[in-house]
């Protein structure tokens, strides 16, 4: 057990920064600071519950057939979150849309099932996947707070204004398709000058 | 007739599948550095989505819907999206064995393409088309993501002649290509009305 399998998810190795997958949430439902945290809560709910049961199953999936069962592990996982917050948080639930099904097919969780969980014990998985789910939920905070600022002028998260409005005439196109991928290449390009990643 | 034709139109230009929905990013920044690659990916792509879309169609209404368990749509259409990858990948590596190659990775990671899956579950979740409407929708789903990703591979084998920014250089810049073109694709948007 070493720390090391906790934060490398958070910099060196963020799944969303250096490794570029797992992209489609990322982008998509960015657009405002709170369905980036439901995002990011139904994620890791997903990643830990599957990686855990992966790797306790590890021993008893056989090689050949291993991608199927982890999927079928993931996509039951995404069928119980889609349930939770059907039934708990009707507006998340609506925000996330097609994107809440759509976590099964996401490339961290069966990257990670793949190359970490299915060799590794329960407890370096446990800190791995939780480090991941930091990693993801950092950076799609941090996306979403520059594209909603600047997008609309403030951040309004859950009714409380977090961030008071500080531009009167606010970029609409930072909310739209064009904002996501000019956000990411920028941060992208900062993170690599910065020598972070 | 006009029906079709409108999703045609929304799902090719104005829906972009990749440069307003963000479905199969992966694999559009992934294998989009050469012009053959992405045109063979484009291909793949339409041929799973449109089969697996007429299959998930038939499985939804038929199988799932009578019974009334649609809440496991999400296992039985990926389980059906993996067999046809899996059929793709045996045909491509009999009949053409380079392009099996140049694939490398990219191919098994259809299964796991969003855009796939994607479109089936917009399919029968959010429009509730009919089948020739979604099978429609699927192929051209398929057409503009085949579009964008050649558009894209365009773009980026030609930067590589010039001399491009050390910090820019690679992921970053290709995002900012991106971002250009979901703004000219943006200019499509009044299309609709």
């Amino acid at each position: 057990m070493r720390i090391y399998e906790f934060t490398k998810g958070i910099l060196k190795k963020n799944p969303v920064f250096f490794l570029a997958i797992g992209l489609c949430p990322v982008l998509a439902i960015t657009t405002r600071v709170e369905n980036a945290i439901g995002m990011a809560a139904a994620f890791t709910f997903v990643l830990l519950g599957s990686n855990l049961m992966i790797s306790a199953l590890r021993k008893f999936i056989p090689r050949d057939v291993r991608i199927p069962t982890f999927i079928v592990i993931i996509s039951s996982f995404v069928t119980v979150v889609e349930f939770l917050l059907h039934g708990f948080s009707q507006d998340i639930y609506r925000a996330l849309g097609i994107f809440l099904p759509l976590i099964t097919v996401n490339c961290i969780v069966l990257g990670r099932a793949e190359a970490f969980a299915s060799k590794n014990s329960l407890k370096n998985t446990l800190l791995d996947s939780a480090g991941m789910s930091v990693g993801f939920t950092f950076s799609i905070l941090v996306i979403s707070a520059i594209r909603e600022l600047f997008g609309t002028g403030k951040i309004v998260v859950f009714g409380y204004q977090v961030v008071p409005t500080v531009l009167s005439q606010p970029a609409t196109g930072m909310i739209l398709p064009v904002g996501a991928f000019l956000v990411m290449g920028l941060l992208l390009a900062i993170f690599r000058k910065l020598g972070v990643m | 007739m006009e029906n079709l034709l409108a999703i045609v139109i929304s799902a090719v230009l104005i829906n972009n599948v990749i440069l307003t929905k963000f479905l199969g990013l992966c694999s559009f920044f992934g294998i989009s550095s050469r012009i053959r690659n992405s045109v063979m990916m484009g291909l793949a792509v339409i041929f799973v989505m449109t089969c697996s879309s007429m299959l998930t169609w038939v499985i939804y209404y038929y199988f799932l819907a009578p019974f009334h368990v649609e809440y496991i749509r999400i296992v039985v259409f990926i389980l059906v999206i993996a067999t046809f990858v899996q059929l793709v990948e045996m045909i491509i590596r009999k009949f053409l064995p380079d392009i099996y190659r140049a694939f490398g990775i990219y191919l098994p990671l259809i299964t796991v393409n969003c855009a796939i899956l994607g479109v089936t579950l917009i399919n029968v979740d959010v429009e509730g088309y009919s089948f020739v409407a979604s099978t429609v929708n699927a192929l051209a789903t398929g057409v503009g993501y085949l579009l964008a990703i050649i558009l894209m591979a365009g773009i980026r084998t030609r930067l590589e002649l010039y001399e491009q920014p050390k910090t820019f250089k690679g992921l970053p810049l290709a995002f900012i290509i991106a971002a250009l073109l979901a703004l000219a694709f943006q200019g499509f948007s009044g299309m609709g009305s």
